[in-house]
Formats: structure tokens, C-alpha cells, sequence
């Protein structure tokens, strides 16, 4: 209790400072006047307030800080760029959720530039772009979408062919905040996956500033502005796991929260895709489910407003927040633990990468994990 | 005097896209190339994988039509396998389908390209009363567009624009002379396009609720789906039902009326009734709603020809890359049929040069190569010719095949709109055949639903069983209509792992540069012929592109049939790695 005492009071300053912090908009005072007149009432914002502070592994007392923070937000233009990607970490954000939560988006936080919602193109798209560093200098936040070519010519924008490279740096040169929106971004993602035909490499690796990483093949809606609203309450980066992600939304793992996590303890596994056991839904483990190495937030919050996510479909978990999970994750509906020593590229999956501390651990986790499947499955057939 | 023009970033789309013409004395477009600046390669990435992997990899090469690709990759396999799903399978894919084809188009008619049509500053002077009377003149239930609401929609974006910082709407070509909604018509649309904002997230629950997510649904695996539950579930089913309904309704109502509103308001306009200067279309049978039984046709139109609907035959489509950053190598063909295509990245570079700036004076650029290699998509072929492919080749294939569930709509938008047939083949007919296929589609798209209840009752089996011998070569492909248009994922399986994978997509068809022969594609073709009214503020050219609804992660292509390593594949030397 008296540590959320002293996160409530560090969080309270941080947002008086914030309120203080010259306003964009001139005349956008209130966001609750601002919501009103955009047909949204209170109690739909409270209720929203209250859900993203959950959303924050926040306690519940705290949701009229997360009000606030909403409230602030109005004073941060946003800049988000697109590399070498499939545009759906943006399509994820226009799903954003809870009543007419796109609006506070599109009108709150102040998307300076976005080129899949933008009405510019051409050169007066770069102007806006070059207008908007220089206007916000230090103060917007910088979401990048997509891995990034660093063989130059596999990528260039604009009617100089600057590179997608060139175009990161410069725009996180004077930039408040850093995200890396989606496992491209973060890790290099599909286009990085082996053999890695354009030498693709995550945000992280192409600019010096510290980057925060929100995977997820797409991250949901909620994890994308759930971290925007954590660096407004902060002011600094969030707590951060060895991946630089945010503890709140990937410290857990997909299996510890997992609906068919019962039925795992139970030993009670779909054997086969449309078996009579995926009709009880059962654990997905013996399909490949990856939850158990998998760390995210999606047993908790789901996608597309709460209305499904993988596991529920009846699909495992791909693991697709996870580092290289084309690669080590692969193949996708067969347990990882049976593939150890044996994947598709002779020994380039799980095995080889297990120099690094991080797949050291995967890797004994997976056996952890397949040891106790087949344990409890044993226990269940006697 | 000719003049250079670029428009790159091509904006509102998916993808890296660039667009370069030249334009005579009187600002008419005499030439255009449409090029594509990123490069992917997925397909090499799928080589050497599980096949039961491929469609998960493949589905990543779009994440807007999210699904298109994963089911594609899936049905493939299943054919070089040898695999029928079951009915139930089928009938579930098909609700995810009729959700990704309703989300995808009215996001591109409103998001992407609606603010082509629509002028948001002219909205702000329109008058709410004459607005909400002027919507019953296009419809008989208009939605949104009470007087209360529409005056509403009118404060808060004159809110947005008082406070000087316009956000997404910033810098665009406002108030330029070929938008031609009257400020009430503008604010109708604008009303609309808010709209949409909420009911595109209920479209996309519609794929969440049988594919656990949108973008990038799992639940499809080769020889079936895993939602076992969901669809064993009557509230989820009763769920996607109500969401089709409300769809339907936003389609009926708002997007349908407004389309028919711009045919009538534009039908002056050349730079969208000029027509497709290319009518060669290609369409696939697509969107199962029974045993057997689709609602769009197969055929190949060619130069606009109505009264003829030629067959596909399969071993025509070929890809070639004359003037593509590829190179052929160890073979004498200029084009390669998928199943044995190659793709060699063959970077040739920028030339130095000059174009017109933004402020209208000649300025230093890097352009296109307009005699070499220009474009990262390759130019796919039929029977060595060109071809449209999407809503609008959907349309035409479907008109000249008498196709029964297209045929009426088609015909009731022309008479509503009272355009002639011939006008369908332009900008103008293209964004309303997307319009069309939607109503197609919400008119039968519940019949799949009523045949997977109606089946559910005796058989409730999801997936095929099936072995994947080690010992055999199999080869197989998926063929069938998107939203963008006709599209073919192409495989071979050799030692139980993927050996080759090609995906030949619509908008390599529409977008690629030209041949050896010098024969242009759908995007350049379109472009010829049209004037441009302010050369610094190209609206037409955006407009046009739009009208294809681009989506250029999906064409740029790689695939290598000898399994090159990096370091092997042929770079400029003058490029270094940064």
C-alpha cells in the first residue's frame, strides 16, 4: 500500500508538471469539453479511464490519474513511420477501442503524420513531416511501424530516395519518446526472419537513443496506446524487461493467464486439429501452442475490444511478440519442445540462437514445459 | 515544353509507392510510371519451412487485406496436398472473407479515398438543414445525417480546424477545382467518413469473432479452421449475424447513396471519366456461399468486349521483369510462369535530374530510370498481355458472364446514377464497382451462414486428416478473387519442407511497369490522357491511383529458385551497406 502511495504521489507531480507544459492546441482546455462535443460523455470516459488503468496493471485507485493523463495527452503531437512493413500495426490502432476511443486518438494526441491516414502526399506529405520535427522539436513521440533495409536501396521515401534509415534518424533525432510499434519495428520481424533477403534490423539497432518495444504481429490496440498513456503518467520509459519491453503489458507470460490453462494442468491436450478434444477446448499444447514461452498480455485483454484472441479460436499461440520468433518459434503447430535439435533449417532455429542468455532460458523452459505436458499426460492416462 | 512530375509518398495506401509523369504544354498527362521503393522478399523466407507454416508467413505480407494472403498460403497447400476441407471449413472461411471484403472496402472508400472526393474545408460551409434534406434525395434511410448530427459533425471539425493544427488533414489539396460535392454533399460524406471510424471496428470484430483477431486472424489450419467452439456456439454465430446486419445497413445506406451522388456529381469531370485506356480484365471465381456455389465468375474480358468471356487457363499467367529490379538468369524466357519463377534483386539506381517542386519551379531530384529498370513489382502477363484485375474486372467478368447476383446490382447503380455501361471502365467506374461487389455481397453473403447451420445439424467435423509423405514432390496453388482483385499463391513441396513459393498478387497486375514490349500496366495506362489542373497539387493522379486501391507490400516479390545466399545476389557496387 505505501508504494502505491508514493507511485500515486510521483505520478500526480508528474502530471501537475505535464498540465503546465505549453498547450498545442491553444484552445483546448478540457478534454472533457473537448469529449462532449465529439458526442462522448463522462461516464464513457471514466469507464474508459478506468479500463486502461487496469489495461496498466494499475490499482483501481488510479483511474482518475489515467483520466488526467488522457487529459494531457492533448499536448503530444505524434510522429509514426512506415518501413519495411504490412501497415497492420496501424490497422491494430484503428481498432482501437470503447466508445469512439479512434477519436481521441485522431483528435487528442496530435498525429502530425501517419501516411496511411494522412489526406497530404507528395511533397506536401514531407513538408508536413519536416514541419512537424521542427515545430515539436524535443516534445512529439516517434512511433515507427516496420523493420528497417539497411541495404540502402530496398527502401527510399520521397522524390530524393532518402532512405527509410535516414528518415528514423532523423526524426528520432529531436524526439521526446521512441516506440518501436510491432515486432518489425522491435526485432526486424518477418522480413528478418532467416534468411533475411534485405538485412532488415529492428529500430533499436539503427539509432542510438534508448527505444521502448511494443511486439506483438500486430500488437493489440490496447498496448499501443497503453504505453503512450504510460509515458505521459511517467515521463520516462516504463519499467522494461531484457527486451526493452514494458513489464505492464509483456511481464507475464500468455500460459499464466491462459483460459485453457486448467486443462493443461489436467493433462488434458487437443491431440489433433478438430479432434473431439478441440470441440472440450483443451490445452493447445501438443499443436504447437507457444504460450508457455510467450510473454504478452493477450490472455488477459484479448483483441479487437475483448471479442477473441488465438488460444480461443482454438489456434496456439505463434509466439509472434517474442525475438525471432519466426525463426526459433517455427514450426508453428508442432509443441516446441519435440523440435529442439530438429527444425527446418538443420539446427538454425531454437538450438543455434541458444548462445544467447535469452534462448538459454527458452530453451529450458521448453523442455520444462514439455516434461510436464507429457507427465501430466501420463498421469491422466492411468 | 514537357515537365517531370513526382508524387512520392503515394499516401493513403498500403505500402511505398511512387508515381512519375510527364506532362505536355496543356498539363496532359503523354506518360506515366508507377514504381514501388521497398523491397520485402517473404516468399524466399517461406522457402525451406514447414508447409503447414506457409500461410501464417504468407498472411504477413498484407496486414490490410489481412486475410487474403493467410488463406491463400492454407489453400495452396491444401491443393498440392490433395485436400478438401469440410464444409464447415469452408463455410467459415467464406464469414471471414464476406467480413474482410466489407471491411476492406468501405475503409478504402471513406479512409483512403474519400477525401479524393470529399473537401472537408467546403463542408464547413455547408448548412446542416439543406444537408440532412439533400441525403433523402439519394437514399430513402439516410444514416447520419439528421440535422442535429450534422451540425454537430460540422462544429467539431471546425473546432479542429480554428485551433490551426489539422492533424491528418493537414496540407492536402483543398479547395482544388475538380472536387465538385456541393458544402452540403461534402458534409454528408464527412459525416459518413466519422461514421466509418466506429463501424469499421465492428467490421473487424466480425473476423475476430471465427478468427481471434484483425489484423492477422489464426484459426485456419491446412485442411481446416481450429474456432470449433465459436462456431458450436450460438451466441457467437447470433453475434456475427447482428454485426453483418448493421454492415449491411452502413453499406445500403450511406456508402451506396454516396458513391451514386459522386457519379452524378463528377460525371463532368474528364479526369474521372476519361477512360481506363486499358480494358483487359481478369477474374476469379470467389466468395463460396454453398456446395459449389460462388458469387463471383471466372473469364478474361478483353478490350472492354462484353458479348465474350474467354476461359482462364492457368498456364498463360506469367511474370516478367524487363524493366523490374530483377534479373532472369540461366534461361532464354522473358516471362516465367509462376511455378518456375525466379526473382534475382537487380537494383540499377536513381538517375540524378530535375522535377517540378512544390512551389512549382524545377527542382533537383532523383527520378525514375524511364528506359531501364524502375519498379521493385514485377509485370505479370496473360497470354503476354496486360490485365486490370480487382472490383472493377470482378464487375465486367461478371457483367459479360451474366452472372445472376452482380448482373441486377450492376444494372440498378447505372440506372440510379444514370451513367452509361461504357463509363464503367474509368476512375469513376472503378470506385463504384467496389461499391457494387459490397452489395452483391451483403445481398447473399448470409447464405453461407444459413449453409453452415444447416449443415452443423448432421456433420460437425472442422478439419481433413492428411499426411505429408517425405518421400513425394507435390505442387500446387491457390487461385481466387480478393478484394483487390485475382490472386495466386503458387507451391511446390519437396522433402516435406516448402521448395518454392510464388505469390503473383493484384496490385503486381494493376501497378507493375511495362514489358518488353513495351506495354504498360493498369496504373500508367490510367494515368494517360489526364489533365492536370494545378501541377503542384495533382489531385487527379491520386485520385486515379487511389481508384485501384493500392497495396504495395502485397507486389513487391522475391523468390529464388537456386536458393542464393545473401552475398551471392548481384548489388550495385556504388550501393553500400549503411
Amino acid at each position: 500500500m505505501r508504494d502505491n502511495k508514493k507511485l500515486f504521489d510521483k505520478i500526480s507531480k508528474r502530471l501537475d508538471l505535464l498540465a503546465k507544459l505549453p498547450v498545442c492546441k491553444e484552445d483546448k482546455k478540457d478534454i472533457y469539453e473537448e469529449l462532449s462535443k465529439k458526442g462522448i460523455d463522462r461516464r464513457d470516459f471514466v469507464k474508459w479511464a478506468g479500463m486502461m488503468t487496469t489495461t496498466l496493471a494499475l490499482p483501481a485507485s488510479f483511474a482518475p490519474l489515467t483520466a488526467k493523463a488522457a487529459e494531457v495527452a492533448n499536448r503530444l503531437p505524434v510522429i509514426w513511420l512506415h518501413m519495411a512493413e504490412c501497415t497492420g500495426c496501424s490497422e491494430s490502432l484503428l481498432r482501437t477501442e470503447d466508445p469512439s476511443i479512434d477519436s481521441i486518438i485522431f483528435d487528442v494526441i496530435n498525429l502530425e503524420y501517419h501516411e496511411t491516414i494522412m489526406a497530404a502526399a507528395g511533397y506536401q506529405a514531407e513538408q508536413n513531416l519536416e514541419n512537424a520535427i521542427k515545430k515539436h522539436q524535443g516534445n512529439y513521440i516517434l512511433m515507427v511501424e516496420g523493420g528497417i533495409p539497411t541495404i540502402e536501396y530496398y527502401l527510399t521515401i520521397g522524390a530524393h530516395g532518402k532512405t527509410g534509415a535516414q528518415a528514423c534518424r532523423d526524426a528520432a533525432e529531436n524526439a521526446a519518446a521512441i516506440f518501436a510499434i510491432g515486432t518489425c519495428s522491435s526485432f526486424g520481424g518477418v522480413q528478418a526472419a532467416y534468411p533475411n533477403p534485405t538485412a532488415a534490423e529492428p529500430l533499436s539497432k539503427i539509432i542510438t537513443k534508448p527505444v521502448i518495444n511494443v511486439p506483438g504481429c500486430p500488437p493489440s490496440e490496447k498496448n499501443i496506446v497503453g504505453n503512450v498513456l504510460y509515458f505521459i503518467m511517467f515521463g520516462a520509459l516504463p519499467a522494461l524487461d531484457a527486451f526493452n519491453r514494458p513489464k505492464w503489458a509483456y511481464g507475464n507470460r500468455i500460459h499464466d493467464l491462459c483460459e485453457r490453462r486448467g486443462h493443461f494442468d489436467a493433462g488434458e491436450f487437443v491431440q489433433h486439429f478438430g479432434d473431439e478434444n478441440a470441440q472440450k477446448g483443451f490445452c493447445l499444447y501438443k499443436v504447437g501452442c507457444k504460450g508457455p514461452y510467450t510473454f504478452n498480455n493477450c490472455s488477459k485483454l484479448r483483441f479487437n475490444s475483448h471479442t477473441s484472441w488465438p488460444i480461443q479460436a482454438g489456434h496456439g499461440c505463434i509466439g509472434c511478440s517474442e525475438p525471432n520468433f519466426w525463426d526459433t518459434m517455427s514450426p508453428f503447430e508442432e509443441p516446441l519442445g519435440n523440435k529442439l535439435y530438429h527444425t527446418a533449417f538443420n539446427g538454425f532455429g531454437a538450438d543455434k540462437t541458444a548462445d544467447t542468455a535469452g534462448m538459454v532460458i527458452l530453451s529450458a523452459t521448453a523442455i520444462g514445459i514439455a516434461a510436464h505436458a507429457l507427465i501430466s499426460g501420463v498421469a491422466k492416462n492411468k | 515544353m514537357t515537365k517531370r512530375i513526382v508524387v512520392d509518398p503515394i499516401t493513403r495506401i498500403e505500402g511505398h509507392l511512387r508515381i512519375e509523369v510527364i506532362v505536355d504544354e496543356n498539363n496532359v498527362i503523354t506518360d506515366a510510371f508507377s514504381s514501388s521503393t521497398l523491397f520485402r522478399g517473404l516468399e524466399t523466407i517461406i522457402k525451406g519451412r514447414d508447409p503447414r507454416d506457409a500461410g501464417f508467413i504468407a498472411q504477413r505480407i498484407c496486414g490490410v487485406c489481412t486475410y487474403s494472403h493467410y488463406k491463400a498460403g492454407i489453400m495452396a497447400v491444401e491443393d498440392a496436398l490433395g485436400i478438401t476441407p469440410p464444409l464447415n471449413a469452408q463455410m467459415v472461411r467464406s464469414l471471414m472473407n464476406i467480413s474482410l471484403f466489407l471491411h476492406d472496402h468501405v475503409v478504402h472508400f471513406y479512409t483512403l479515398h474519400g477525401l479524393d472526393w470529399c473537401d472537408i474545408t467546403s463542408a464547413l460551409k455547408a448548412d446542416p438543414r439543406k444537408a440532412a434534406k439533400e441525403a433523402f434525395k439519394h437514399t430513402e434511410y439516410p444514416i447520419n445525417t439528421g440535422e442535429d448530427e450534422l451540425k454537430r459533425v460540422q462544429k467539431r471539425v471546425a473546432d479542429f480546424v480554428k485551433q490551426g493544427a489539422l492533424g491528418p488533414f493537414n496540407n492536402a489539396y483543398w479547395g482544388h477545382k475538380t472536387y465538385h460535392f456541393t458544402p452540403e454533399q461534402n458534409l454528408i460524406v464527412l459525416s459518413h467518413y466519422l461514421k466509418l471510424l466506429e463501424v469499421q471496428r465492428e467490421i473487424a470484430k466480425m473476423m475476430a469473432i471465427f478468427g481471434a483477431k484483425q489484423p492477422h486472424p489464426q484459426s485456419l489450419t491446412v485442411g481446416g479452421i481450429t474456432a470449433v467452439m465459436d462456431i458450436l456456439d450460438p451466441s457467437r454465430i447470433g453475434e456475427w449475424k447482428a454485426k453483418f446486419e448493421m454492415v449491411s445497413e452502413f453499406i445500403n445506406y450511406a456508402y451506396y447513396p454516396d458513391v451514386v451522388m459522386a457519379a452524378k456529381m463528377f460525371n463532368n469531370e474528364q479526369s474521372v471519366l476519361k477512360g481506363c485506356n486499358l480494358k483487359n480484365f481478369i477474374s476469379h471465381s470467389e466468395m463460396q456461399i454453398g456446395i459449389n456455389e460462388y458469387l463471383f465468375s471466372t473469364g478474361v474480358v478483353l478490350d472492354g468486349d462484353l458479348s465474350k468471356v474467354h476461359a482462364i487457363d492457368e498456364e498463360l499467367i506469367k511474370e516478367e521483369v524487363t524493366n523490374s529490379w530483377y534479373k532472369y538468369e540461366n534461361t532464354q524466357e522473358v516471362a516465367l510462369h509462376p511455378y518456375s519463377g525466379q526473382t534475382n534483386p537487380y537494383h540499377t539506381g536513381f538517375k540524378d535530374g530535375q522535377s517540378l517542386g512544390p512551389d512549382g519551379k524545377m527542382i533537383d531530384t532523383k527520378l525514375l530510370d524511364l528506359k531501364g529498370k524502375y519498379s521493385w513489382i514485377k509485370s505479370p502477363r496473360y497470354d503476354d498481355m496486360p490485365m486490370e484485375v480487382g472490383p472493377l474486372a470482378t464487375i465486367v467478368v461478371g457483367l459479360a458472364a451474366k452472372n445472376p447476383y452482380i448482373t441486377p446490382v450492376a444494372t440498378k447503380f447505372l440506372k440510379d446514377s444514370g451513367l452509361p455501361i461504357a463509363a464503367l471502365f474509368s476512375t469513376l467506374g472503378r470506385t463504384a464497382a467496389r461499391c457494387i461487389e459490397s452489395v452483391v455481397i451483403c445481398k447473399h453473403g448470409m447464405k453461407a451462414l444459413d449453409t453452415l447451420i444447416e449443415n452443423l445439424k448432421s456433420d460437425q467435423t472442422t478439419c481433413a486428416p492428411y499426411v505429408i509423405d517425405k518421400n513425394k514432390v507435390y505442387q500446387g496453388r491457390y487461385i481466387g478473387n480478393v478484394p483487390r482483385g485475382m490472386l495466386s499463391h503458387w507451391v511446390k513441396i519437396k522433402d516435406g519442407v516448402v521448395e518454392n513459393y510464388q505469390a503473383v498478387v493484384p496490385s503486381t497486375w494493376n501497378a507493375g511497369p511495362r514489358d518488353h514490349k513495351g506495354q504498360k500496366g493498369p496504373y500508367e495506362m490510367s494515368l494517360i490522357g489526364t489533365k492536370i489542373e494545378d501541377l503542384t497539387r495533382p489531385l487527379e493522379i491520386i485520385r486515379t491511383i487511389h481508384s485501384f486501391d493500392p497495396c504495395i507490400a502485397c507486389s513487391v516479390h522475391m523468390m529464388d529458385t537456386k536458393g542464393n545466399a545473401l552475398g551471392e545476389y548481384k548489388v550495385e557496387p556504388n550501393f553500400a551497406k549503411i
